[in-house]
């Protein structure tokens, strides 16, 4: 299954292995911290350590699912919705 | 002063070297089943089931190492058998079950969270079905997660751990045993690391442990079957103890792991305490030390020896190899410190962050001051190795 959706930024991560795709997420989120981002990885840890990384920095994993080319992974990551906010 | 680092416990055993903080994947053998295992190789050597004055003798250590370790795992002492591992007894504590109940069910739960070599040995079982049990973010299986999988019936088994060997999280098998046994339904448990270190739960039918875990000697696992369980040996008949373990047995090497086990049971109580102290400054201090990090398990019920943490952005075999030149033994959990080059299994069944992974299991006698200076190196270990990716700033 592949995924759908809106994003900002593409980061091709394949061929990389931990912790680099995590340390590309980052380094990103912190560039455009209010950007939505396409993460494309192949490293087997990726797939436990995006969502992991996602709570642990407030980010919201939206969808993973396999690229859309058919090599690798994709993971669609948000900036989490400020429900204090939504709430104003 | 801190007192912890006073007291007769602070000595450090002659065995353990300072910094090892690798316990949960062996410890060296104990002064006391050194002893035991120099004289039991004189005097333990002949074969117990002759008839003769030495094989007596022989016979009487036997008998003598069963008593003791049923005592300490709450059995009698003909429901133990000595195997010639913890692995070797995990699997046939699966395979005889799965052999056993085949006629009963074909299904083989296991946790998540099991050592591989139970679920290797599930894997094994010929005619078996292996389903994984899902465990919380903390590792732990819960009564409820039981209840659901036994439901459909065709259960030939259950594998559960004491306690979990990565995160040191304890399984609920007592109130999973209470869950099971209106079904009839056998639970295995893998207590390799509670043995010598935390009390037993009560809850299992079969249970394996591991001597040299708790300071005996490498050579001698535990399998211990209560009466009624029907187990069948999945091996080829042979008559050594009790028809369960094939082969000459290792007398010399079960003394000394009776004698590490009693040694280990009579100053668990005062050590566990010192320890969990220190396995909780580690948990409660080392995340405030290191941005990005996390301790994993349990926060409470959980093994007083064992502390797991996750670091972001660092890869777990560098950071061993710094660790290790700081004179500290640790292990991990990562992708790239695996042969199989994938994360553990027990990281991913708990969701948890699987990069930086170290885990510090202390050996009885750890000094305070060892831990001190552990938190004292890691945290510019972690620096450095995240500034050499580029990653000091995240």
């Amino acid at each position: 299954m592949t995924i759908d959706g809106h994003y900002d930024v593409v980061l091709d991560e394949r061929g990389t292995v931990c912790p680099m795709p995590i340390i590309a997420l980052a380094k990103q989120t912190k560039q455009t911290p209010e950007a939505t981002i396409l993460l494309l990885a192949d490293d087997p840890a990726a797939a436990s350590d995006i969502p992991a990384w996602c709570a642990m920095r407030s980010r919201v994993l939206i969808a993973a699912g396999n690229a859309a080319d058919g090599h690798g992974q994709a993971y669609l990551i948000a900036p989490a919705q400020d429900s204090a906010l939504d709430i104003l | 002063m801190n007192p912890a680092s006073v007291g007769p416990s602070d000595t450090p055993d002659p065995q353990v070297p300072a910094g090892y903080f690798d316990a949960a994947s062996t410890l060296p053998l104990r002064a006391s089943a050194r002893q035991a295992l120099l004289a039991a190789l004189d005097q333990g050597f002949a074969d117990p089931s002759r008839r003769y004055h030495d094989a007596r003798r022989a016979r009487t250590l036997l008998d003598q190492a069963r008593e003791s370790v049923a005592a300490v795992v709450g059995a009698r002492p003909d429901d133990v058998s000595f195997a010639t591992s913890g692995t070797q007894a995990a699997h046939l504590a699966v395979l005889g079950l799965a052999k056993g109940r085949g006629r009963v069910g074909r299904r083989i739960l296991v946790s998540a969270v099991e050592h591989s070599a139970v679920m290797h040995a599930a894997n094994a079982s010929p005619d078996a079905v292996t389903e994984t049990i899902p465990v919380d973010a903390y590792a732990r299986v819960t009564r409820q997660s039981v209840d659901e999988a036994v439901a459909p019936g065709d259960v030939a088994l259950v594998a559960i751990q004491s306690a979990n060997h990565e995160v040191g999280t304890r399984q609920p098998i007592d109130e999973i045993g209470q869950t099971l046994a209106p079904h009839n339904i056998p639970l295995v448990m893998d207590a390799a690391q509670t043995l010598g270190r935390d009390d037993v739960p009560t809850g299992w039918n079969i249970l394996t442990g591991s001597a040299h875990k708790w300071g005996g000697p490498a050579g001698v696992g535990l399998l211990v079957i209560r009466q009624g369980t029907r187990w069948r040996s999945p091996l080829p008949e042979d008559l050594h103890e009790g028809g369960r373990i094939p082969g000459f047995v290792a007398i010399p090497q079960i003394v000394a792991a009776a004698v590490a086990l009693q040694e280990a049971e009579s100053e668990r109580h005062e050590e566990s305490d010192r320890l969990r102290r220190l396995t909780m400054r580690l948990r409660n201090e080392l995340p405030t030390l290191i941005p990005d990090s996390v301790v994993l398990g349990h926060p409470d019920d959980r093994l007083p020896h064992l502390v797991t943490l996750s670091v972001a952005y660092v890869p777990g075999e560098a950071v061993l190899a710094e660790i290790d030149r700081a004179g500290f033994a640790v292990s991990s959990g990562s992708s790239c410190v695996a042969e199989s080059l994938t994360p553990s299994h027990v990281l991913v069944a708990m969701g948890a962050l699987t990069q930086g992974n170290i885990r510090i299991s202390l050996p009885p006698r750890t000094r305070e001051s060892d831990v001190d200076r552990f938190m004292s190196i890691l945290p510019a270990i972690i620096s450095s190795v995240r500034e050499s990716l580029g990653a000091g700033d995240l």
